[in-house]
């Protein structure tokens, strides 16, 4: 059917969808009652259980830790995915310079400077905010993510040879693979003992320490790091053919 | 009235990425507006977890019993945004793959080509 | 309180047809990224800093980059197929 035809029966189809979500929506409670009892449940004991004081991490990786191994399984699966789709195949072009890429971008000395001066802030931030994920919000995955990104404000910089340099570091699928197997390796450590899997086995120390709440910290830098890892190898499956075109360039 | 304001917006969001989807002509602006549609799906979880009154619920510089929001909606969501990121993932890459092979990113025209 | 919480919800509702209106994907990458600091900052009205954050970086940050790599790879591959059709 046309486009044309296709969008009348969307309208048509929104006619009877919206009177269905108003009816769907008609016993929720008005936003701001809160009734559930699991909140209240969980904020009363979760800072004496687990002296933890960030509880939405402590429910990520320690109430609710078998969800969240599943959720990194779930980022590994699809940059496998994304890394198969993108395998080499036999008819790459060897020799053709199809798009050039100079060694360095002409960027604005206000770029440049204040990407430099971004990088190590940005790792430094990354390392805190994926260190202190049991006490204040953040956590290994964000911290991950802005670690993920500071190869990006290098290339924003200027520098595209530390860029690629970066990007195609052996390391990355290390810390991709490392991590996401780390997690499962700590759920298991905790059955070594007799306990259920991913069992709380560390000792748990001060509240509001930083080396507390026994294996959520362990587990968020483990999360961080495959997360790291993980988006940098997704990088470099994108650009590989402009990487690799490049060095073979400069041969 | 304004109560119901989140519920709608999040089914406004919905239908909107819903329309987005149905009358798209590239295959990468509907990997985006299916990413809106999860959106909605973050609004509808802030508004069931939201308690007026409530603080965040970190418990760092507050002591513990003071009234704070769901943190069990907030973890959902926090996966909720890692699921939005890895399907978009998977999905820009599945595009590209059709590029290669059929040399367009229209569905019109891809649906005419794989017959 | 109440009053921020309904704007921020409105600006949400105006964004995001903002964001599927835009058909050509490279303008689609700038309104999506301006959507992810609006949910964001929502999140942050709301009281959730942690979904905050992960909004920000993949949201903002992640997902229009991997939008514009599928875009790099796509105009490479247009050209590379030109330039086969040309030599033929």
């Amino acid at each position: 059917m046309s486009s044309r035809q296709r969008t009348t029966l969307f309208l048509i189809a929104v006619a009877g969808l919206a009177p269905l979500f108003a009816w769907g929506f008609r016993n929720l409670p008005p936003m701001g009652d809160y009734r559930g009892p699991y909140g209240y449940a969980v904020t009363q004991v979760a800072v004496y259980e687990r002296h933890a004081t960030d509880v939405v991490n402590a429910i990520n990786y320690d109430y609710r830790g078998f969800d969240t191994l599943g959720e990194e399984f779930i980022l590994f699966a699809s940059i496998l995915g994304v890394l198969l789709l993108f395998r080499p195949s036999g008819d790459d072009h060897k020799g053709k310079k199809q798009a050039q890429v100079e060694d360095a971008l002409p960027v604005s000395d206000t770029l440049r400077v204040g990407m430099q001066a971004m990088a190590g802030t940005m790792v430094i931030f990354g390392l805190y905010i994926a260190a202190h994920g049991q006490l204040t919000p953040g956590g290994g995955f964000q911290g991950g993510v802005i670690l993920a990104t500071v190869p990006l404000v290098v290339y924003l910089s200027g520098d595209v040879k530390t860029f690629e340099a970066i990007v195609s570091n052996p390391l990355t699928k290390l810390a991709e693979c490392g991590g996401a197997g780390g997690y499962a390796i700590i759920g298991a450590l905790a059955m070594l003992g007799g306990a259920h899997f991913l069992t709380n086995f560390l000792p748990l120390g001060k509240t509001g320490d930083l080396f507390s709440s026994g294996t959520i910290a362990v587990i968020s830098v483990t999360v961080g790091v495959e997360v790291t890892g993980g988006f940098l190898v997704l990088m470099r499956s994108y650009l590989r053919e402009i990487i690799e075109e490049r060095l073979q360039g400069e041969e | 009235m304004l109560n119901y304001l989140a519920y709608a917006v999040a089914a406004w969001v919905f239908l909107w990425g819903l329309y987005g989807i149905v009358t798209s002509k590239n295959l990468v602006h509907q990997v985006v507006c299916l990413a809106i549609l999860q959106t909605s799906t973050y609004v509808l979880l802030l508004a069931i977890g939201f308690k007026i009154g409530g603080t965040a619920p970190i418990f760092a510089d507050i002591p513990v019993g003071t009234p704070v929001v769901d943190p069990l909606v907030q973890a959902l969501m926090l996966t909720d945004v890692v699921v939005e990121a890895t399907v978009a993932a998977l999905l820009l890459s599945m595009v590209v793959k059709a590029n290669e092979v059929a040399g367009t990113v229209d569905p019109e025209e891809l649906r005419i080509l794989m017959g | 309180m109440r009053l921020l919480q309904c704007v921020v919800l409105l600006l949400v509702a105006i964004t995001a047809p903002g964001v599927v209106l835009s058909r050509d994907p490279k303008c689609q990458v700038v309104t999506l990224s301006f959507y992810g600091l609006i949910c964001a900052l929502m999140f942050f009205i709301f009281q959730a800093p942690d979904v905050a954050l992960s909004q920000i970086t993949i949201g903002a940050v992640m997902l229009p980059l991997m939008i514009l790599l599928t875009l790099t790879k796509m105009r490479r591959q247009n050209l590379r197929r030109e330039q086969e059709k040309k030599r033929r």
